[in-house]
């Protein structure tokens, strides 16, 4: 079980109909790879996020598949087109079962 | 062939001397928070130098961008998570730091006078000397490691609140005898290379070690999140780490010598804005 996971999220307010707005993601996790030993030499278990995904009022934006190659505390930044107001919502699967959820509401203007 | 190797010559001179320089830059944190970067040398170092600058100046693009925006400046991880702890009870009175202090945006102005003088001490303290105190006097908590984990998150935090205000310490007064025994520290060489921190810090500046680029090694940007090391780090360790490479023995994190250099340091930033947490190699 990760601990002090904690997303966030950095989104516009308000975006012109149509334009490309650049959407910032980080969430604090250790990623830990399943690679290392601790120090009596036993693995330690793999605990990564696996999947990220983002998705705009409903649609799907960007689904990322994540692997453990990843360093600590993954960060996203990418462009999504605002056609409309709506709600952007991000979901981390987390591979001991956890989905952390986000959401962010952007206005035209 | 001489006018190509000439030409070949003077390009490579430019080019050394455009990467030496620091860079010509504004630094506004957030879109909002105007940083002094560059400012007047105190009166007490005006034999010495003209100017004092910040070390944001002297890294690359990419590491500048980084602080100049709280989401993408890693350093704020640790900020928020001593933010909850700020909240966190803690100890056998039953109190967390915002028991007293309510939110630590009241705070704010805190961190650019330390270190300071302490009547009840009797002595210079740090910032972390002094959260220490509010732990074990009034919440009954155990005392934090010098520069470690919580202790270094927690002074990230309170350097926040106060980001853009200018360094202001006190170098007269009480404190004066630690602050003249951080400048003669300053001015010593020490080790193997018979180093002192103003070879390189006040001499130098501006030119390249080896691969890096020396700073004037201001303090005003403590505490540093490093990307060669993935935390944050505290003036103190930085200080080790420079005396290390001097090839001499350091002193220790929290010691007597590291608090009257990091008053010594910090007044030579006095007038540059309180920048941490921030970014450097």
């Amino acid at each position: 079980m990760a601990s002090g996971v904690k997303p966030r999220v950095k989104v516009p307010k308000t975006a012109a109909a149509g334009e490309a707005v650049t959407i910032k993601t980080l969430i604090s996790h250790n990623m830990e790879s399943g690679q290392r030993k601790d120090k009596e030499g036993n693995v330690i278990p793999r605990s990564i996020i696996n999947r990220f995904t983002c998705d705009f009022n409903g649609e799907n934006v960007i689904d990322i598949t994540l692997e453990p190659a990843i360093s600590t505390n993954p960060y996203f930044e990418f462009q999504a087109l605002v056609p409309e107001a709506g709600e952007f919502k991000f979901t981390w699967y987390d591979d001991d079962g956890s989905v952390y959820e986000d959401s962010k509401k952007i206005a035209l203007g | 062939m001489n006018k190509l190797t000439g030409a070949i010559l003077a390009t490579l001179l430019t080019t050394t001397v455009a990467l030496a320089d620091p860079v010509d830059d504004n630094l506004v944190l957030n879109e909002e928070t105007q940083i002094v970067t560059r400012t007047a040398a105190p009166a007490h170092l005006s034999d010495v130098l003209d100017e004092v600058m910040s070390g944001w100046l002297f890294r690359g693009t990419e590491t500048r961008a980084m602080q100049a925006d709280d989401f993408d400046n890693p350093g704020m991880i640790f900020v928020e998570q001593a933010m909850e702890t700020w909240d966190a009870v803690d100890g056998t009175e039953g109190k967390s730091c915002s028991s007293c202090h309510n939110d630590i945006d009241s705070m704010a102005g805190v961190k650019p006078t330390y270190p300071k003088w302490d009547a009840k001490a009797g002595t210079v303290q740090t910032l972390q000397m002094q959260v220490n105190e509010c732990r074990t006097e009034r919440m009954g908590a155990e005392a934090w490691d010098y520069d470690k984990g919580a202790a270094i998150n927690m002074e990230a935090a309170l350097s926040s609140v106060s980001r853009g205000m200018p360094v202001n310490v006190a170098i007269d007064g009480p404190a004066q005898s630690t602050w003249e025994q951080g400048k003669e520290m300053y001015y010593t060489r020490t080790g193997q290379l018979e180093l002192s921190c103003a070879n390189c810090h006040e001499d130098n500046y501006g030119m390249m070690i080896r691969a890096d680029h020396l700073s004037q090694g201001q303090i005003n940007g403590f505490p540093a999140y490093r990307l060669k090391n993935t935390k944050l780090n505290g003036a103190h360790d930085r200080f080790k780490g420079c005396i290390r490479d001097t090839r001499a023995e350091t002193y220790s994190p929290g010691s007597a010598e590291f608090i009257a250099l990091e008053l010594y340091v910090a007044s030579r930033g006095n007038g540059l804005s309180v920048e941490g947490p921030s970014i450097r190699n």
